[in-house]
Parts: structure tokens; C-alpha cells; sequence
């Protein structure tokens, strides 16, 4: 019924669908979603709030079971989260345990999972380096500053070695200019380790200039509206990036689609009836 | 200085407070109010004997066994029952039952299941003491943040690991504070658990001295008893201050924003 994956996917997302059970009633939050991801790759998720992009993060990373379709890890089905993945939330107040210090936190999923002390200490370092935290080891998360606190996240992310990161609109909560610092950080992070990125936001500009590929989603119900790739030099700057005429004109039509799905235009492929098994959806 | 100054606020009540007592009773003979004079030689001569090894060792040690007995099997309970959905929904009726008697009604049926034995006021203590944990150990397992369980999830840390380093450091403010409760109730129930048919310990030999009417001796049995209280209190609160200073750091910064 789905199109099978590319044989080099990665990360593979097959025609999936989640539909809330509440006390109100049935929430769809995702109809019909199928993509997939290359080793290697950096993808930005786009999509309006509420579009389901947590959802669907929640889906990928294992935390919970979809109503129908699946996802493939490397050929084979998430149903746990699956040690090859690292998720970075939105709400860095939150996802760092404030009882541990920097160092702690980004240690504690190695030691779990039984690394050796050396190698872990390495793996730490490496990684409170890569972020530029290397000076804040002995600090409890809630003495930094949020951006720093995301830093630390994503630091503990890199360490734990991950083949995939998942990314859910890490950067929403911090002001401008450290925002505009973290995404260098993605993409210097993104070369530096090979990982293969999925990075989920609602800012367009953000999904330009991040991405080798932009998927762009539909507002609910939700469907792929399109899948593009940004042909931008991989070698990013914040001012002669987004100056370019490329840059500008790939943020237009990113754009453009997000109103058109706005509109309820839908892309040919996805969502009909006719391509779908999925029953009548409420919601 | 500062420490000087700490010193002196902790101590101004209670140095005033005594020299109240000493004034007021300077003249006046009253049998049932000692002088502080006599109060404190009685304390020396009652206290500092054999009594010490007799009485106030083995109600200590009761009362230590008791509360740990009832701090261990509180969290252990919380933990379970605050994360097994089923177990909560079958036991959570029953707990309020069992939490709304008051523990001292307890005293006559345990002597019968277990005579007036230390097993026995140990039992009471722990029933009485037992509560406050259990209760505030759910509660704050049940309150574990959705993002940060979500973050432990992916990066493998289930089963005892979780526990460990999530649910008992997340659960620790409200564990204490079930913690704190427990303490001031145990006292009552250590006294509580001797004053019926025993033939040793602090509340047999102060309600023994009240028989008697050994006046000053009781009411320096009440001021063991005091005493022992805030000692508890100032341990207690070292170790709250040890263990929570993440909490009460987070909680500074977020008063500050
Ligand atoms: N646990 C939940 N229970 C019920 N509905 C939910 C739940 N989580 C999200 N939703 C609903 O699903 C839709 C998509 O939410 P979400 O995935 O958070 O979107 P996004 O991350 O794109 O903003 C929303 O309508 C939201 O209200
Ligand atoms: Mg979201």
C-alpha cells in the first residue's frame, strides 16, 4: 500500500497516522505522513503549530505507538525508543535533570548504559566541547541561561553517539541572537559527527537555512504538502546566507505552500482517499 | 558576627522565656511548678544514671527503628503504588481507610497480636508513622515532569535506573516533607506506645513520676522529651538542606525571574 523505502533510508516514515483517544473525543493530530530520511542527512520538519509535529517526533523516537503505519530504523520497526536515537525537546527547563550538574546529565545515559569510565569521560568532554560549554562542567542546569541549558541538552545528545537526532523546535524558547548561534552549532555538529538530522520547527526561515531538504506539512489534517531540497552552499553564514537571492526565494515558496495548505489545497499524492486504506477519520 | 547574630536569635526566646520562670517563680511555692533550680537538679539526677541506659536508650532506639522502618516501607510503597496504574486504583480506597485511624487506637489490638513486647511499640510507631510518607512518596512519584520522563525514555534509563535517577530525586521535596511529618509523630507515638501497660521507658517513667507525684522529676521527663524533639528537628533539617539544594536552588532562581 506504501511505497517501499529507499534502500539507503536511513529513517523511514510509512503512511503514518495518530489519532488521539480523549474523553472529548477522537483528536487526529496526524493523517497520513510518508518520508524518509538518507544516512547522513540534516531534513528540517516544518509545519504550522498543531500541525502534529510533536506527534509525529513522539511516534519516531518510540514514546509512543501510532494508530496505524510505522517507522523503520534502519530497516527495522520502532516500537521502544531505540538506542541509535537522541531526541532534543523544546523545553530545555525541563528535559535536564536540575538535581545533577552539567556533567552529570550529559554522563548519565553512558553510564547507564554500562560505557566504560574512560571512554565515557572522553565522550563527555568531546562533547561539552563541541557546544562551547567545556567551562561549566560542575554547574547545575538552572544556573545557566537557556540557551546554554539547550546547549547542555544537545551536548548530552552527542555524546550518547546516536545515528539519528531528533530535534523538536529546540530553539523556540530562546531570543534572537542566541538562536542564530545555536543553528551554526547544528550544522557545525551536523558535519563534525555524520548524524543523520531530523529537525523539526515552525519558522520557516529557520527550516531554509538549516536544511539540505525542507518537509513542508500541512496545517491539520496533516500530509506531507511537499518535500524540497534546498540547494544552498553547505557552508552556512547567519548574514551572507540569508542574503542570497536562493535563500530568499526557496523561503517564498516554502512559504507560499504553507498558505496554500492553509487554503486546504492538498498535494495530489497524499491524502486522497484513493492511496489510503486508513478508515474515516474524526476529529 | 553573622554567626554570633544567628546565635542570638535562635537563643533570645528561650533565655527570656526561663528568666520569666525564674521570676516568677521566686517567691511563690507552688507544688506543681518547680523552680528552674530544682528542675535542673532533678534533670542531672534523673537523666544522668542508670535511668539513661534503662529508659531513654531503649525508647531512642525504638523510636529510630520505627521511623526508619516506616520512612523505608513509605517509599518503597510510594514508589510502587505511584507508578503502577492498577495497584494505585486497587489500594488508594483502602489507604484513606486505613490512614483516617488514629494510630493510638491501635495500642490495645497490637498488645493482643504481639504482647508488650518492643516488636509491639515498634508496630506502633511504624503504623502511625508510616502514612505521611506513603502518601507524599505517591504523590510526588505521580508528579514526575511528562518532558523529562519523555527525555529519560529515549536515552534508556527504565527499570531501577529510573527509579533511582529520576522518580526518588524528582519525588525527594514531598518525600521529605512526608518525612518531617512522620518524625513529630513518632515522638508522640514512642510516648504513646510506652504509657500503656509498660513497665520501662520515657512515657512509662513520666507517667510513673505523675503517679507519684515526683513533680519536678516529670516535668524534666517533658523536657527530655523536648529536647529530643529538636534535636530530630535540627538533624532532620541538615540533611533536608543537603539533599534539597538543587530544589531549593531552582526554586531561588525561578523566584528571582
Ligand atoms: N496527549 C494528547 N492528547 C490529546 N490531544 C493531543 C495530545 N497531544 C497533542 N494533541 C493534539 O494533537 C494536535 C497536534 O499536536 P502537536 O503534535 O503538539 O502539534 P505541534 O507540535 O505541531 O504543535 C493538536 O491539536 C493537539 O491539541
Ligand atoms: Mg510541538
Amino acid at each position: 500500500m506504501q511505497p517501499d523505502p529507499t534502500p539507503e533510508a536511513m529513517l523511514s516514515v510509512r503512511g503514518l497516522k495518530k489519532v488521539y483517544q480523549t474523553d472529548g473525543g477522537d483528536i487526529e493530530a496526524v493523517r497520513n505522513l510518508t518520508f524518509d530520511l538518507r544516512a547522513g542527512e540534516l531534513v528540517c520538519l516544518v509545519g504550522p503549530s498543531g500541525s502534529g509535529k510533536t506527534t509525529l517526533l513522539k511516534c519516531i523516537s518510540g514514546l509512543m505507538a501510532p494508530t496505524e503505519g510505522e517507522v523503520l530504523l534502519d530497516g527495522k520497526r520502532v516500537s521502544g525508543p531505540p538506542k541509535k536515537m537522541a531526541v532534543v525537546f523544546q523545553e530545555y527547563g525541563r528535559s535536564l535533570f536540575p538535581w545533577m550538574r552539567v556533567r552529570d546529565n550529559v554522563e548519565l545515559p553512558l553510564k547507564n548504559q554500562g560505557v566504560p569510565k574512560a571512554e565515557r569521560d572522553k565522550l563527555v568532554d568531546e562533547a561539552l566541547e563541541a557546544v562551547g560549554l567545556a567551562h561549566v562542567p560542575r554547574s547545575y542546569p538552572w544556573q545557566l541561561s537557556g540557551g546554554m541549558q539547550q546547549r547542555v541538552a544537545i551536548a548530552r545528545a552527542i555524546a550518547y553517539q546516536p545515528e539519528v537526532l531528533l530535534m523538536d523546535e529546540p530553539f523556540a524558547a530562546v531570543d534572537a541572537q542566541t538562536r542564530a548561534d545555536l543553528e551554526d552549532l547544528i550544522r557545525t555538529i551536523w558535519k563534525k559527527f555524520g548524524v543523520t538530522v531530523l529537525f523539526v520547527t515552525h519558522d520557516i526561515d529557520e527550516s531554509v537555512y538549516l536544511g539540505e531538504r525542507v518537509i513542508i506539512l500541512s496545517s491539520s489534517p496533516t500530509v506531507v504538502q511537499e518535500d524540497i531540497v534546498i540547494d544552498l552552499p553547505v557552508d552556512r553564514d547567519q548574514l551572507e546566507t540569508r542574503s542570497l537571492p536562493r535563500f530568499t526565494e526557496l523561503r517564498h515558496h516554502v512559504y507560499e505552500q504553507i498558505q496554500l495548505a492553509k487554503k486546504g489545497h492538498r498535494p495530489a499524492a497524499a491524502g486522497s482517499p484513493a492511496d489510503s486504506t486508513a478508515g474515516s477519520a474524526a476529529g | 558576627m553573622k554567626a554570633l547574630k544567628t546565635l542570638g536569635y535562635v537563643l533570645a526566646l528561650p533565655v527570656l522565656l526561663i528568666l520569666l520562670w525564674w521570676v516568677s517563680t521566686l517567691g511563690a511555692v507552688n507544688f506543681f511548678v518547680p523552680t528552674p533550680a530544682s528542675l535542673v537538679g532533678k534533670f542531672g539526677q534523673v537523666w544522668f544514671g542508670p535511668r539513661f541506659l534503662s529508659d531513654v536508650l531503649p525508647s531512642v532506639g525504638r523510636l529510630l527503628v520505627g521511623v526508619v522502618a516506616a520512612i523505608v516501607i513509605g517509599v518503597v510503597g510510594g514508589v510502587l503504588i505511584g507508578s503502577v496504574r492498577w495497584l494505585r486504583a486497587l489500594l488508594e480506597p483502602v489507604l484513606e481507610f486505613f490512614r483516617a485511624i488514629p494510630p493510638p487506637v491501635l495500642v490495645p489490638v497490637l498488645i493482643l497480636l504481639m504482647g508488650i513486647t518492643d516488636t509491639m511499640k515498634i508496630a506502633v510507631i511504624i503504623s502511625g508513622c508510616v502514612w505521611p510518607v506513603l502518601l507524599n512518596t505517591i504523590e510526588g512519584v505521580r508528579a514526575v515532569d511528562g518532558v523529562l520522563s519523555d527525555s529519560a525514555h529515549t536515552y534508556g534509563i527504565d527499570g531501577w535506573a529510573r527509579v533511582r535517577y529520576l522518580v526518588l530525586p524528582s519525588a525527594s521535596p514531598q518525600i521529605l516533607a512526608g518525612v518531617r511529618q512522620s518524625l513529630s509523630l513518632g515522638l508522640i507515638l514512642m510516648v504513646i506506645s510506652e504509657m500503656f501497660a509498660s513497665s520501662s521507658g520515657l512515657g512509662f517513667t513520666i507517667v510513673q513520676f505523675q503517679r507519684s507525684f515526683a513533680i519536678p522529676e516529670m516535668w524534666s521527663g517533658i523536657v527530655v522529651l523536648g529536647l529530643l524533639g529538636v534535636s530530630m528537628s535540627f538533624i532532620f533539617q541538615w540533611a533536608e538542606r543537603n539533599i534539597l539544594r538543587w530544589y531549593n536552588g531552582q526554586k531561588e532562581v525561578e523566584n528571582a525571574a
